[in-house]
């Protein structure tokens, strides 16, 4: 259980996140959840990558690593991809509730109900 | 911003950017490259604009400026790749075998692949806080 | 024979087009004709790619020549992009509709201001989407997913005023929660395969026993993947999102996007790694028809004509989804066959409604009537469109519809069959009301000066109702056997041997 229990702990902060998308009305905070939930995702791919008594992936001049005993850095390009992906999708959604703080006077979303039906 | 704030930022901020190209050019050896360089860069513009006041960085990299050169990034990037072709594929690594590695002349385009990243991620995270925070005046609409 | 070494232009093309718009936005008219050049471009190769493969022929190429590894290690390393009929079937069909839509974009964007931010979304969504078919390795799909759905969140705000916000703020925030959803799926899979290649994971999850995280992975992938293919009961952001779009974005993303983004990565993850496991097969089929319902009774009652058209889009897309689930060869025909129909009525309706806003300014059916009389290309178009979506015979709707439901008939699932046939039913309806109110009937004094649209738009809308008049012709075994019978074999042959 205990070697589990990293693994666990990402998840919960993941689900954190997406109860803060679902049960917020401020929109900062649905944003914060997205944010929240991101970083736990990029988090949870980090550890896949552990391996037990690794040691960091690049060669040296003066000393001799031998490449088993690398930890996999395949994830760790996958979570630089995907940290400028979240970037991407965090200024977008900031962009667009400042211009909705503009239209509507609130960052309440229960008052933004305009499309219907 | 008061004199403290402005005679750290002043001292350090060429610093920082140092910094960031040092990150930037050593992506193949160390750990960083492009993305996190830019940031850096990035965020020394940031630094000396919130010290200073709004109108500083503006000056130095325009809306404009910042356009440009973020859009050069991207098509660096891609101009890079298509050469590649003429060597025998998209992407390909065609000045490879041209040091050692662990040196900082090695590895062919990745290096330059860097740069042409970082620029774009430089201009493009401080052309956000431009069009954000700068010059921008939201005021609401429904008052 | 084709060199598989311009396979990449395909996502290249797009992206230095957008790239260039955005550093020589001054240019006078340089945004519209770069455009539509780069979607010519596209389009050039695709006919180039499918006129010259052979049937059943797939074309690899490793990206940066790492294919040199594969010896040495014995796995693939390294990106490959790969060429077999599904993808030239897909990429016919949206760089067609992108070429169609921003020679359309040209003339109707000058409503808006900043035309050059459009079309440069516009290409590195187009970019996004071509990266998505062409592409063999799981996570390089998650990255062309996500470029292409943030270029169409932005899209959909183009126009800056609250509805269009809001519509956006849902559509990203949804989208976002959807692309987390998929990333962990992709997470699972790689630690328990150990690879990220379409190929080689389809054989490691092959051999062995199936465990149990592979359910959650199912369910993962159906979350997201379903998200953004707009099925139900994931469906809550494209009734906002599609009618808040300027008309070119709206055609874009109910007839391109859903698929490329959703059903083609559904069929590309179940199909080709997983080879179609009955559990998740009988899941597609009922949500299918769920979402065939849902979409079909709710746009009865819609008076704005893009938000129809919207549900419409889900109950269509649900059509597809029990095509794919019934999982044998003739169902996925019937379903890749009403994706094509789809995509061009579809793309040709809501061309034709931002042809109607256009020229008389609303988008409200209460108060339009007998348009067809002032705007005949738009209502001749809208009619050969509707004709198609309802089924009629002789246009291309009816023969995929059919063949989905004979499909479902000899796999012997009755009640799917006569649902989708009560289906049809309702969306006669709603398509039928459409053309009442917009179309027939009398014109309003307010509209008595309006004029047809301009050629440019024109063309695209004449060009889409061609093809959906010409549709069924696809089914004379000779254009059959090249076009869509390559795209079923790839999708049958790897599931459920």
């Amino acid at each position: 259980m205990n070697a589990y229990l990293p693994y666990l702990l990402c998840l919960i902060l993941f689900c954190i996140g997406i109860y803060a998308v679902l049960s917020k009305k401020n929109i900062i905070k649905i944003i914060l959840g997205v944010v929240i939930a991101e970083y736990a995702v990029n988090l949870f791919l980090v550890l896949v990558a552990y391996k037990a008594e690794g040691r960091a992936a690049i060669f040296s001049d003066t000393q001799v690593i031998l490449p088993e005993t690398m930890v996999d850095p395949l994830p760790h390009a996958l979570v630089l991809t995907s940290i400028v992906i979240g970037l991407a999708t965090t200024a977008f959604l900031i962009a667009l509730a400042i211009r909705l703080y503009g239209k509507y006077g609130t960052f309440d979303i229960t008052r933004m109900r305009e499309l219907r039906g | 911003m008061s004199v403290i704030v402005k005679t750290v930022t002043r001292l350090t901020v060429g610093l920082i950017f140092l910094y960031g190209i040092y990150i930037i050019l050593h992506g193949h050896i160390t750990p960083g490259g492009g993305f996190a360089g830019g940031v850096i860069i990035a965020l020394s513009f940031i630094n000396l604009d919130l010290a200073f006041g709004g109108k500083v960085s503006s000056k130095i990299f325009s809306k404009k400026g910042t356009g440009v050169v973020e859009a050069l990034g991207a098509i660096m990037f891609i101009a890079l790749a298509l050469f590649g072709m003429r060597y025998g594929g998209f992407f390909d690594n065609f000045l490879h075998p041209d040091g050692e590695p662990g040196q900082l002349v090695s590895a062919g385009i990745i290096p330059l692949e860097n740069i042409a990243i970082s620029l774009k991620v430089a201009a493009g995270l401080f052309g956000i806080f431009l069009a954000l925070i700068v010059l921008q005046k939201f005021e609401s609409e429904k008052k | 024979m084709i060199s598989e070494s311009i396979i990449p232009l395909f996502v290249a093309i797009p992206l230095a087009g957008a790239f260039l718009i955005a550093l020589f936005k001054r240019l006078k008219g340089f945004p519209d004709t770069l455009g539509v050049l780069a979607t010519a471009g596209t389009f050039t190769l695709t006919i180039l790619f499918f006129l010259k493969m052979e049937v059943g022929q797939r074309i690899v190429f490793n990206v940066g020549n790492w294919g040199g590894f594969q010896e040495v290690l014995g796995r693939i390393v390294g990106i490959q992009l790969v060429m077999d009929g599904l993808t030239v079937f897909m990429l016919i069909i949206i760089n067609l509709v992108a070429f169609l839509v921003a020679l359309y974009s040209i003339n109707y964007m000058t409503k808006y201001t900043a035309k050059w931010q459009f079309f440069s979304l516009f290409l590195l969504m187009v970019a996004g989407m071509n990266g998505v078919l062409i592409t063999g390795d799981l996570f390089n799909l998650f990255v062309f997913v996500e470029i292409a759905s943030i270029a169409s969140y932005a899209l959909v705000a183009f126009g800056t005023e609250k509805r269009e916000l809001e519509a956006s703020f849902k559509y990203a925030v949804m989208g976002g929660v959807a692309s987390l959803l998929i990333l962990l799926g992709i997470i699972f899979l790689y630690s328990s395969t150990g690879t990220l290649n379409m190929a080689d994971m389809a054989q490691a999850v092959a051999g062995s026993q199936r465990p149990a995280i592979m359910y959650m992975v199912f369910g993962l992938f159906l979350a997201g993947f379903g998200l953004k293919a707009a099925i139900v009961p994931f469906h809550a952001w494209l009734p906002d999102a599609h009618p808040s779009a300027p008309a070119p974005i709206s055609a874009m993303l109910s007839g391109v996007l859903i698929k490329a983004l959703g059903v083609y990565s559904i069929a590309r993850v179940f199909y080709t790694i997983f080879g179609a496991p009955t559990e998740v097969r009988i899941i597609l089929m009922t949500l299918g028809a769920i979402s065939m319902g849902v979409g079909a009774l709710v746009a009865l009652r819609q008076w704005d004509m893009k938000r129809l058209l919207a549900y419409s889009s889900i109950s269509q897309v649900g059509y597809i989804m029990l095509g794919l689930g019934i999982g044998t060869p003739l169902g996925i025909m019937g379903a890749l066959f009403h994706l094509f129909n789809h995509s061009m009525f579809k793309s040709l309706l809501f061309l034709d409604s931002g042809a109607v806003e256009y020229a008389t300014g609303t988008r409200n059916m209460k108060e339009m009537g007998g348009l067809s009389k002032k705007l005949p290309f738009t209502g001749g178009s809208t009619l050969a469109g509707a004709m198609s979506l309802a089924g009629i015979p002789p246009f291309a709707g009816f023969w995929s519809k059919l063949i989905i439901i004979i499909a479902a008939v000899q796999a012997n699932h009755m009640k799917l069959a006569a649902w989708a046939v009560l289906m049809s039913i309702v969306t006669i309806a709603y398509i039928l009301k459409v053309t009442r109110f917009a179309f027939l009937g009398t014109v309003r004094e307010s509209f008595a000066n309006i004029k047809e649209v301009p050629v440019l738009m024109r063309i695209s809308l004449v060009v889409l109702a061609l093809i959906c008049i010409f549709g069924g012709l696809i089914l004379i075994p000779d254009i059959r056997d090249s076009l869509l019978s390559p795209a079923v074999r790839v999708l049958s042959g790897m599931g459920g041997v």
